[in-house]
């Protein structure tokens, strides 16, 4: 595969092992007790997206539900809430991901931010409906930072399928 | 569709999880895995505290350190006194035939961080069951209450504070032993509930709790009556704020009983609903 679908390099097979540990930072990264600061980027549902695009065939709703329901936890969250908004943000994902693997990152960016707003709203519309009080204007700012990290973030996280073949592996003699 | 049954799975916990409250068991089991991860996150929140206290200045510490003597001085005459009064009071009592007051137990801790959810007015505390703390005790601070703990963890326990909605406080009114209860009403401010228009509640008024739960100690200070507005139908809009400062303290005591409250009396034939409270 090709880090776009325009490209011509050729990329290294995604290892599942490194996208399931690339998760599990992020997650370690959501359970930072950064308070009620505005704009604290929501690295889980990034991981999320970029691996439902990239491997949709390997990371996907199940991932979703199940890494929803540790922030959920971790977060003393209502049970489910992350969840919901994960499954459907990587189901979204997944139903996009052959469109917008043809565009260069920065516009991949712009395309993700709609998913990441509405993986808040999905959460802000379940917990008003139990009644909790609007957390404020301000929390969407996560979603216009998680996307603004996307660049970044697609670089890292394809750095170990940029690496060479190594030549000994193959060379004739 | 997967999709279908993972968004369903999803609803049908959410509505089990804040409805009925059902999944508390699974919450505190499934901790225990994300517990590793949650200590590793803390580490540098950790390490950027200590680090202010460690840079805060010579005279800070030094003007703290006058004020702390100072109101230890007045502490230190008033539990005399206080002493006294009580030895008096045990008297007294014994003297009436009455039961004697209930021991309290207390923790103290300290406040590390708000809790992540936005949704809701929480924070976490450094103490957990590990220290004795348990669901359902009152956290005060020297002015007076700020929370109750909702949830513990072994080294940790979440406090819901008393200007989160779903927070609910028993309450008297100190100055003639008006009964209510007072609950969260968002803005930092707190309602005082179904009190009837033509009750006397004035402005200025203490309100305490008043220990009819079973939980809490009777007579911790909480809040203090803003206005009052009778305008309304059937109950008054009464509208409070808390005496300690909520949303901005660190030392906190937790408060519970020292032995369990008293078994509740038979349900009578026709049970009157009762408002349930998150504990």
């Amino acid at each position: 595969m090709q880090p776009t679908h325009r490209s011509s390099r050729i990329l290294q097979p995604a290892k599942t092992w490194f996208a399931y540990l690339s998760l599990l930072v992020a997650l370690a990264l959501s359970y930072i007790p950064t308070g009620l600061t505005p704009g604290v980027p929501d690295w889980v549902a990034l991981v999320l997206a970029f691996w439902s695009i990239r491997e949709p065939l390997r990371v996907g709703m199940g991932a979703g539900f199940l890494f929803g329901v540790l922030v959920d936890i971790g977060h003393g969250a209502a049970m489910g809430q992350h969840a919901l908004a994960y499954v459907v943000l990587c189901y979204l994902a997944t139903a996009v991901s052959r469109r917008v693997l043809w565009f260069p990152p920065t516009q991949q960016a712009l395309q993700m931010f709609p998913l990441l707003l509405l993986t808040q709203v999905i959460m802000v519309v379940v917990r008003l409906l139990a009644g909790a009080e609007f957390p404020g204007w301000w929390y969407f700012l996560s979603s216009l930072t998680s996307a603004a990290l996307w660049v970044p973030l697609n670089y890292l996280l394809l750095l170990p399928q940029y690496q060479p073949v190594d030549r000994d592996d193959n060379r004739p003699i | 569709m997967r999709l279908l049954v993972l968004v369903s799975v999803c609803l049908a916990m959410l509505v089990a999880d804040l409805k009925f409250r059902y999944l508390e068991v699974v919450r505190q089991a499934l901790s225990v895995a994300t517990w590793p991860l949650q200590m590793a996150a803390a580490a540098p929140a950790d390490f950027v505290r200590n680090a202010a206290v460690y840079f805060g200045t010579l005279v800070e510490v030094q003007k703290d350190n006058s004020m702390l003597r100072g109101r230890e001085l007045e502490a230190a005459q008033r539990l005399l006194r206080f002493e006294q009064l009580e030895e008096e009071n045990r008297r007294l009592r014994g003297l009436l035939g009455m039961g004697a007051s209930i021991a309290a137990k207390s923790v103290a801790a300290e406040i590390l961080y708000d809790a992540p959810d936005p949704f809701d007015r929480k924070v976490i505390l450094n103490r957990g069951s590990q220290q004795g703390v348990e669901a359902g005790m009152a956290v005060v601070n020297e002015q007076g209450m700020i929370g109750q703990v909702t949830r513990v963890y072994p080294v940790q326990a979440e406090v819901t504070l008393l200007t989160d909605k779903d927070q609910a406080v028993p309450v008297q009114v100190a100055r003639n032993g008006l009964r209510g209860v007072l609950a969260g009403a968002g803005q930092g401010r707190l309602e005082l509930r179904f009190t009837l228009s033509g009750a006397d509640v004035r402005v200025g008024d203490r309100l305490v709790t008043s220990g009819l739960d079973g939980l809490f100690l009777a007579g911790l200070p909480v809040a203090d009556v803003v206005s009052v507005d009778r305008d309304a139908q059937t109950f008054a809009v009464i509208v409070c704020e808390p005496v300690a400062g909520v949303e901005r303290t660190t030392q906190v005591l937790l408060l519970g009983r020292a032995e369990p409250p008293p078994p509740r009396p038979a349900p009578e034939p026709e049970p009157e609903p009762r408002k349930g409270r998150k504990g």
